[in-house]
């Protein structure tokens, strides 16, 4: 102490001889006065240590307080965080096809994860492995996300799906990767790929929307969620609970003991009611055309087949793909993503005409035998505008039979007009359109079966006379989806009996192999005055194929059953008055969509089938044919079946 | 005994501080073995930190206070030229604190916690004490220049730490209570204000800290889980390599910030009250190295390093018991890591530089 006083008295230049400060000094009206600074120095020093000790002493009663006050409130809560409590994720429900063919299964699948915390060096070693598997750009900047978000102790997923050259290439040079582990799992798996995906649509990542609504609790270890079709629908059937275990970790987190066990309950498998061979002749039918197919047992309201062309692979979206990936499926104008067969709203054109000459028939405007002269078009009265008929020259003398083989147009804006837009309306949304039919897959669309009611509401614009001729068609505003479509040509088959069509079957818990079937519900069915109304309307459409004059009679060749059909042309390009065009002509994406409903057979029908071919330009010669397969194959196959087991 | 206190007096070494470093750093492998989880390399490592330490606290110790303070001013721009490199090529996660040299990376904020009351005192100690206005301004800009770059990085806690050290120089220069009432007064009011500049992560630990239990799997984990360790010590402690928070992973970051906890767990409030004694006793020589020393220079740095000190162990504790916000600062001399390890041993260097040297000032 002495001998800081002496030297403090030592001048302070000694140690820096340039002295810089020396012009300053002549202008401070105070000198160094060393003394004086040492005093004020050392009560500052011991004003320090005053604080210090204070300091010191808040720890050491923090510290008195926690272990000695508190010890054994908080022995209690370390003796139970000894246990941690792990949830185990239950294994999703697998679906098959209604013939017992998996769809959606899941299949065991390597992914690396990494604990931020016990990595060295994160950065680094996220570049040393995005070099040692060639990540692509969009992962490495998903993970560079995830691992901000992530707690320390977080393991953070690298990649999934690594195939098992990728797994070998990462065990090798596994001592360079600390904190990184490979972990097996289960994935999800559509083997049909791209068949199926319309119906069973696919499972993803659990997003931040869904955390924020869903069921925590449900949803305890679970990293997937279905996000359409009948994975979104059944999620909750498909999902199942997750079990519990309390587990002692050592601090490796190597697992030391199992204390308590509560097993997950596997998610229920669903067996669909769709035909896994007739999806696929129907989707092989379809080529390399954009459309749909739905087919339904009639008795029962089960969707066999349920087709949307253009697809995607459901695959790629399990573990999320890249923005690349994604925008391009999106932004494809094919449209891949889009239910054509749930969604797509089309013209129904003449296949409408069935149900509006059985309306015909009900409302007493028409019988059977009336027959009408076609002159190849027809005028309103009051006004010069020809309503055309397909076929230039007419069709002479048609009777509703004649007009259902033939299609005759005029025979059909005739009948709508003297039945009016509001009786027209009535009849046919008895069949459903205008109105979702209930299946069990989200997303479903409405149609449009337009009123003069509707359109006041919706355009503020009156009904014009015109209009309902050509809704006699099926062509102006009348939109149905190919479901809705199948559907109603199901209530045809079934003489008026409607079922809601479905496409799960049955649901199996796999622990107790009970199967639950799920319930066939009727909808409102198609009342009609005289139940013989239906039979010239019927053998109508037995016409179409099976007549001499019909216009799909080459679909009806050498068929082994009979069977019904109508054929229809949903324009794309409204004609201009006595205008002509050459098809060959047009580009493809103007030509008319393709339609043709049928069901077979026809006293017993089993099988009502909607297809349309988008721009396939005639109903006959492009969607009849893909109906006739489907048909052959659904009942050949089933009558052999029969047949053995007989 | 004679032959080798007057080697330790050749090489500069103070041995009280020299010994209670070693107890530390002892207390430190100990307990790293246990956080560590027994392994072996990290003892290697950490040893290895340890000797590299050692040695730069006794090359330190080499330089007299005098030649310290004509390298103050290049020390200082030096570590200004680092910050800006790291803002520029730095790398870490989230926070830009790194910068690799070759094999070696560290971080060049632990430079300016050195520098800055180095360069501080350097330029106080031929001014008139207590400073003028014109002096304050000076010695704030100083301070205040790597304190803005350190936040930019962003690391809070280290900022603040290197500013502290800064202004602890200004105030054993003394500096009139009137400024220092008068700041923390303005503080006060602009501290509501400062909130709004925090990071959310920064928000996050504040309202955690006055109430844990609002995340308790999120950012209130840390505070709950530390507590639930230091709590289940109870006096005696569970007992070496058997703190249950720790092995079963409940405890983050055990081996460095948090390496207090394990202490606390296994060790009990008698291995606390020796820890603190082991920091009392290198704390209470260093604050009479500072009384002792010959010039002001050698005082307002001795002790405001001294300063420094005990602010890293009272925040860290502070932090580990859930009186202070998680701010990540390590546990001189005791936590795993090389960078600041090597710079409080620095700092333990220029203390007996300080005490050490001024013989040969006399004598010379």
């Amino acid at each position: 102490m002495c001998c800081a006083i002496f030297g403090a008295g030592r001048p302070e230049r000694d140690i820096n001889p340039v002295n810089s400060a020396n012009g300053e000094m002549q202008k401070l009206p105070t000198l160094k006065d060393p003394n004086r600074e040492l005093r004020i120095f050392q009560v500052r020093v011991w004003v320090a240590i005053g604080v210090m000790v204070i300091l010191i002493f808040t720890v050491i009663g923090r510290l008195a307080y926690l272990q000695i006050i508190q010890y054994g409130h908080f022995t209690t809560l370390s003796r139970d965080n000894r246990l941690k409590v792990v949830p185990i994720p239950p294994t999703r429900g697998l679906i098959y096809s209604r013939d017992g063919k998996i769809l959606a299964e899941n299949r065991p699948s390597f992914s690396l994860e990494m604990v931020p915390e016990r990595v060295h060096d994160v950065a680094s070693a996220l570049v040393d492995i995005t070099n040692l598997l060639h990540l692509e750009d969009s992962e490495v900047e998903r993970i560079a996300d995830e691992w901000k978000r992530a707690r320390g102790f977080d393991s953070v997923v690298i990649k999934t799906g690594l195939d098992e050259r990728q797994v070998a290439l990462f065990s090798v040079n596994r001592h360079r990767f600390p904190g990184f582990s490979i972990e097996a799992r289960l994935s999800r798996y559509y083997p049909r790929k791209e068949q199926m995906a319309h119906v069973i649509g696919y499972v993803g990542r659990v997003n931040e929307d869904e955390q924020n609504v869903m069921d925590k609790l449900a949803y305890r270890g679970v990293t997937h969620i279905g996000k359409v079709g009948v994975e979104k629908a059944r999620e909750d059937t498909l999902r199942g609970i997750a079990g519990y275990k309390q587990i002692e970790v050592n601090a490796s987190g190597r697992i030391l003991r199992v204390a308590t066990l509560s097993p997950p309950v596997p998610g229920h498998d669903i067996y669909l009611t769709l035909d896994a061979d007739l999806q696929e002749l129907a989707t092989d039918a379809l080529g390399d055309n954009k459309g749909a197919i739905v087919a339904i047992d009639p008795g029962t309201g089960e969707v066999l087949v349920f087709v949307s062309k253009p697809s995607f692979n459901p695959n790629l979206f399990v573990d999320g793909l890249s923005k690349a990936v994604y925008s391009k499926l999106r932004e494809s104008s094919d449209r891949p993503l889009f239910n054509r067969a749930l969604q797509a709203q089309y013209p129904p054109g003449s296949t409408i005409k069935p149900m509006v000459a059985l309306a015909g028939l009900e409302h007493d405007v028409r019988q059977a035998h009336d027959e009408i002269f076609c002159q190849g078009w027809l005028t309103l009265e009051g006004a010069d505008h020809r309503y055309r008929d397909w076929l230039k020259r007419g069709h002479g003398q048609i009777d509703l039979k004649r007009s259902l083989a033939e299609s005759c147009d005029v025979y059909y804006y005739a009948l709508a007009r003297d039945l009016g837009i509001t009786r027209l309306h009535k009849s046919l949304s008895k069949f459903g359109l205008g109105r979702a039919t209930g299946i069990d897959l989200p997303g479903e669309t409405e149609g449009l079966l337009p009123s003069a009611e509707w359109k006041r509401r919706t355009r503020t614009l009156p009904w014009y006379p015109g209009e309902t001729l050509i809704t006699g068609i099926g062509q102006g505003f009348m939109l149905v989806s190919p479901l809705q479509l199948a559907n109603a040509t199901a209530a045809l088959a079934n003489r008026g009996f409607r079922f809601v069509p479905h496409v799960v079957g049955q649901i199996e818990d796999p622990m107790t192999k009970v199967a639950t079937e799920i319930g066939i519900h009727e909808g409102p069915e198609v009342e009609v005055e005289k139940k013989s109304n239906w039979e010239p309307v019927i053998q109508g459409m037995v016409e179409v194929v099976h007549g001499s004059r019909g216009t799909a009679r080459g679909s009806g060749v050498g068929a082994a059953f009979r069977f019904a059909g109508k054929t229809g042309t949903a324009q794309l390009l409204g004609i201009a008055q006595d205008e002509t065009h050459n098809i060959d002509d047009l580009p493809k994406h103007l030509r008319d969509h393709a339609i043709f409903i049928a069901f077979a057979p026809v006293e017993k029908p089993e099988i009502a089938v909607a297809v349309v071919v988008e721009n396939g330009e005639s109903g006959s010669r492009t969607a009849a044919p893909i109906a006739r397969s489907i048909l052959d194959q659904y009942l050949m196959n089933a009558t052999i079946v029969a047949d053995d087991n007989g | 005994m004679d032959s080798r206190s007057s080697l330790l007096v050749r090489l500069h070494i103070d041995p009280q501080l020299l010994s209670g470093a070693l107890i530390l750093c002892g207390l430190g492998l100990v307990v790293l073995y246990s956080a560590g989880d027994q392994s072996m390399d990290v003892m290697v490592r950490q040893t290895i930190r340890m000797c590299i330490g050692i040695v730069t606290m006794i090359l330190v110790a080499q330089i007299s206070p005098a030649r310290l303070a004509r390298w103050a001013p290049f020390l200082y721009v030096f570590g200004i030229l680092l910050l800006f490199a790291v803002f520029l090529f730095g790398t870490g996660r989230s926070a830009n604190r790194w910068l690799h040299l070759g094999i070696v990376q560290f971080q060049p904020s632990e430079i300016m916690k050195i520098a800055v009351p180095v360069t501080v005192a350097w330029f106080l100690f031929d001014k008139v004490l207590p400073p003028n206005l014109r002096t304050i301004i000076v010695s704030m800009l100083l301070v205040l220049v790597p304190g803005f770059l350190i936040i930019q990085q962003p690391d809070l806690g280290t900022a603040l730490l290197v500013m502290a050290a800064g202004l602890f120089t200004l105030f054993f220069a003394g500096i009139s209570w009137r400024w220092i009432f008068s700041a923390a007064g303005v503080g006060l009011i602009i501290a509501p204000l400062g909130w709004f500049l925090l990071h959310d992560y920064q928000r996050q630990r504040v309202l955690t800290l006055f109430d844990p239990q609002r995340d308790p799997l999120g950012s209130g984990y840390h505070i709950i889980q530390a507590t639930i360790a230091v709590g289940s010590g109870g006096i005696s402690g569970k007992g070496w390599l058997r703190g249950t928070q720790s092995h079963l992973e409940f405890l983050p970051e055990r081996a460095t910030d948090f390496i207090f906890a394990v202490y606390c767990e296994e060790f009990g409030f008698i291995g606390v009250i020796v820890m603190l004694a082991a920091y009392a006793m290198v704390l209470a020589r260093s604050l009479r190295i500072a009384l002792s020393a010959q010039d002001s220079f050698g005082r307002l740095l001795a002790a405001s390093l001294t300063m420094t000190l005990f602010i890293y162990v009272f925040v860290n504790m502070g932090m580990v018991t859930g009186q202070l916000p998680v701010v990540g600062i390590p546990l001189p001399l005791v936590s795993y890591g090389g960078t600041s390890l090597v710079t409080i041993l620095a700092g333990l260097g220029i203390l007996m530089s300080i005490h050490t040297h001024k013989r040969f000032i006399v004598y010379s």
